[in-house]
């Protein structure tokens, strides 16, 4: 390394110690076992990754899967109307419509979880409100069940979701528009075939963001979800701070990042394909 | 630019802007709550924000993330504006390995990143405590500061700097009278953000804290798990007023001057 | 003044200069002239110290100064687009190279205030420079260096942001302002006209190498490549026994009988600019078209289609090529 470079090496350092060897710990101890007081015991197998395969966590893991990918989707289809929205209107509402959905970006998402047990609780804003006006005599059990962690996870991802794709919009030339138009094309064609292609870098880098933090998310199943809603993450999470499984843990962490990185992949795939064939909008 | 949208979409926008923000006004609407437990209004108070403060645990919990995010803050700034400025130097091969590396702190899920440092610490008898949250926070902080502060240096180019050395100005005089006063909003509001992202942190702090070293945000979970409280509402309006406050700032002062293309504190 | 001897540039394998020889007189305004892309600005910054050559020697006032970084060099560098300090008012920007040899205040004060005045920046001194017109960014540029006293200034394409009038507003004012300082002046442009205008000398490149150096007046008479010969003024070029020369539009004549003429062709085109008009006559037997210029005191009139004679004396051919 060059003299004028040295200034890398305590960042290199830095991340090599603190990001890259833990993790490589974490994949080599999801080889090894653990004894009866959940120590980690140094013997090569694979009985970890035996273990997924156990119906049961075959199964949290297809729901945790399906859970994600409606999550993105459903993000998906709420943001990207706001976005172009917000990236079409005049100057001033634009500056107003990018704070409003900066702020709940940068909102804690532990409160922005919170926010719906205070609405959903069967003392709740929301029962309150549906009794006062007669349209139910008994409170309706909301909170711990699949639907409000579907809600609390839409709620909580949305922001990632809106963000990419408005700053997609808005760097995306609007020439091209006026010459889609001047060449016939208007409406949903234009919107198909020049606006889609062309954020498609936003929507990209928005259902990545969606995916593996919804994925990774242990807090939204924790507190809106009851005991049957556990995810992927909660499993993997209590391998860590309860159950001490830790090769277990490690094994699932490693699945979890595989698979991931393998459902980006084909959905960049699927992005790239016929019709959206633009070049990389940023 | 006229605006050519069409009303179903106001009309759509209006309604996801509603359900993004209702909730959170409803938070800070009870924190003003008079009645403990009811969820019908009774009346306005500040009793909440005042007993609040009298909290032994949340003042404790207040100092440990402030020291954390302090420290954590001077660290991932100094050591993410000293890697922007470095990574200019190297070649092309190795610059992208290198800025594949700053940037997996944004990518890898924040579990992922928890429990291997948790796995790090055991392993080599660290006691878990605000050194070792610390030392998690410093590893995603840097690569905010390390794009924030890319982003400045790229708008600015490398002409400013050869007009410096055509001029006379060594490396570090360059660096001293130009780079630096050039990147400075950059370096600011990278701090803030790190500061931010600091304060906020749960999913990393809840893996590398120990029982002394309880942050606000563990506080709040450990809290929220019991159920609700109007005391937990007065801590979360106040820690939605501080971030939402110290991310303006950011993006004002990385836009701070004329002529400069407007950026984002965002890291995409 | 300045020598370049054998100086050669590669980047990645690649020859992006040939090699070059090359000695800059002093006081001289050295023009080089080229597309983009001809290895013009390579050889500037390897002057400035930017680059380093790959193989042989720059010297300056004969001494070794190749392998010298930028701030060691006596002489500056006008950028393109200015780079001025965004940070600074127009008097610190030009107070930065001074305070950097750590000149006395007093000898500091007197530079800013000489270089202020010769570039007519006096009224702007304490703005900053997003408060300038281009035009003016572009004497501060020049100020900035100009306060160093430097023994060689060089200049990158620097009027290249600026209108059209503008341009030539300031292309006077830049020949004008090189006299008065009597340094050496070495120039970037690809712009001809502008090359013409201020040089004592030019240099004509082209993918990386020289194709001819020499004063307005001899690159325009006596082109010695294809290339010269058409990269400067328009040129017809034509070919006989295996041999190329080029003659300039205004030394064609156009005849209305066709005995004797040099050339037969048609009236392609009649372009009308003010003081003088040109025909574009495509040629009998060849696939080419030649340009003839008219000056004002030619009244006759041509119809597009109608047959004409090219001729020349035969004096005015310009041989070019080996």
């Amino acid at each position: 390394m060059k003299k004028s470079s040295m200034g890398l090496l305590p960042v290199l350092l830095w991340l090599s110690l603190f990001l890259v060897v833990p993790m490589l710990i974490v994949v080599g101890i999801s080889f090894m076992s653990r004894d009866d007081l959940g120590n980690v015991v140094f013997h090569f197998n694979l009985d970890a990754y035996a273990t997924f395969f156990d119906p049961l966590y075959l199964g949290i893991y297809w729901d945790t899967i399906v859970l994600s990918i409606v999550t993105t989707a459903l993000c998906l289809l709420l943001s990207y109307p706001l976005a172009y929205y917000i990236a079409n209107a005049g100057p001033k509402m634009q500056t107003w419509g990018l704070a409003l959905i900066t702020v709940p970006f940068w909102i804690n998402f532990l409160i922005r979880t919170y926010a719906w047990v205070l609405l959903l609780r069967t003392q709740g804003v929301v029962n309150n409100l549906l009794l006062d006006l007669g349209f139910i005599q008994e409170p309706l059990q909301m909170l711990y069940t699949k639907g409000a962690v579907l809600l609390g996870m839409v709620y909580t991802f949305i922001p990632f979701m809106v963000l990419p794709i408005y700053v997609a919009l808005e760097q995306m030339d609007k020439k091209l528009l006026e010459a889609a138009s001047d060449l016939g094309a208007t409406g949903w064609k234009s919107f198909w075939h020049i606006t889609l292609p062309q954020t498609k870098s936003g929507i990209m880098t928005g259902s990545v963001l969606v995916y593996v933090s919804t994925t990774g998310m242990f807090v939204v199943t924790d507190i809106l979800g009851g005991a049957k809603s556990a995810m992927i993450s909660n499993i993997i999470q209590s391998q860590f701070l309860g159950a001490r499984n830790w090769p277990f843990g490690s094994a699932l962490s490693v699945i979890f990042v595989i698979t991931s990185l393998i459902l980006i992949a084909l959905f960049n795939k699927a992005m790239t394909s016929r019709h959206m064939t633009a070049k990389e909008g940023r | 630019m006229k605006s050519k949208n069409h009303p179903l979409l106001g009309i759509h926008s209006l309604l996801v802007m509603i359900f993004i923000y209702l909730p959170i006004a409803f938070i800070i609407a009870y924190s003003f709550n008079s009645s403990r437990l009811a969820a019908d209004w009774s009346g306005f108070t500040f009793e909440w924000y005042v007993s609040l403060f009298s909290n032994r645990r949340v003042m404790e919990a207040l100092s440990n993330t402030l020291i954390v995010a302090l420290v954590s803050t001077v660290f991932s700034t100094l050591l993410g504006t000293m890697a922007a400025i470095a990574i200019r130097k190297v070649g092309r091969r190795s610059k992208a390995g290198i800025g594949g590396l700053l940037y997996l702190p944004i990518i890898i899920p924040d579990i992922i990143m928890g429990l291997s440092l948790l796995v790090l610490f055991t392993q080599f008898h660290i006691p878990l405590g605000k050194l070792t949250i610390i030392i998690a926070h410093i590893t995603f902080s840097i690569s905010y500061v390390y794009v924030i502060v890319t982003t400045r240096l790229t708008g600015m180019g490398g002409q400013l700097e050869e007009a410096a050395q055509d001029l006379g100005a060594d490396a570090w005089q360059t660096f001293r009278h130009v780079t630096l006063p050039q990147i400075m909003p950059g370096i600011i509001s990278g701090a803030i953000i790190a500061f931010t992202m600091s304060l906020d942190d749960f999913m990393v702090s809840f893996f590398v804290s120990g029982p002394s070293s309880t942050t606000l945000p563990i506080y709040i979970y450990g809290q929220v798990k019991r159920g609700i409280s109007p005391e937990i509402n007065a801590l979360c309006t106040l820690l939605i007023l501080v971030s939402v406050t110290l991310i303006f700032l950011a993006q004002f002062v990385l836009n701070r001057g004329k002529g400069q293309k407007k950026r984002s504190v965002l890291p995409f | 003044m300045i020598e370049l001897s054998g100086v050669e540039k590669y980047f990645a394998g690649q020859v992006v200069v040939h090699p070059l020889s090359l000695t800059i007189k002093e006081g001289e305004f050295l023009t080089l002239l080229g597309p983009s892309g001809c290895g013009k600005t390579t050889i500037l910054r390897m002057i400035a110290g930017f680059e380093y050559p790959t193989k042989g020697k720059i010297l300056l006032d004969g001494a070794d100064l190749t392998s010298l970084p930028p701030n060691r060099r006596d002489l500056n560098l006008v950028f393109q687009h200015y780079a001025l300090f965004p940070h600074m008012t127009v008097e610190d920007n030009i107070a930065f190279g001074l305070k950097m040899k750590k000149l006395p205040a007093k000898e500091q004060q007197e530079r800013i205030q000489e270089a202020v005045e010769m570039t007519q920046l006096t009224p702007l001194v304490k703005r900053y420079p997003h408060q300038l017109s281009g035009g003016q960014q572009q004497r501060v540029a020049i100020a900035r260096a100009i306060a160093n006293k430097p023994k060689v200034l060089l200049l990158d394409e620097p009027l290249g942001a600026l209108d059209l009038q503008l341009r030539k507003n300031l292309q006077s004012e830049l020949k004008h302002l090189q006299r008065s300082l009597g340094i050496t002046f070495v120039y970037v442009t690809h712009d001809q006209e502008e090359a013409m205008m201020l040089s004592d000398r030019i240099v004509i490149m082209n993918s990386g190498k020289v194709e001819q150096i020499g004063t307005p007046r001899e690159i325009y008479a006596t082109p010695t490549t294809l290339f010269s010969a058409t990269f400067v003024g328009e040129n017809n070029i034509f070919s006989q026994d295996g041999r190329l020369f080029a003659v300039r539009p205004e030394k064609l004549r156009a005849v209305r009988s066709q005995d004797g003429a040099k050339r037969i062709g048609e009236v392609l085109d009649v372009l009308y600019l003010g003081s003088i008009h040109k025909l574009v006559v495509q040629l009998e037997d060849e696939p080419m078209t030649v340009s003839i210029v008219l000056d004002f005191t030619d009244e006759r009139t041509w119809q597009v289609g109608e047959k004409v004679g090219v001729n020349w004396n035969t004096e005015d051919e310009v041989v070019i090529g080996p």
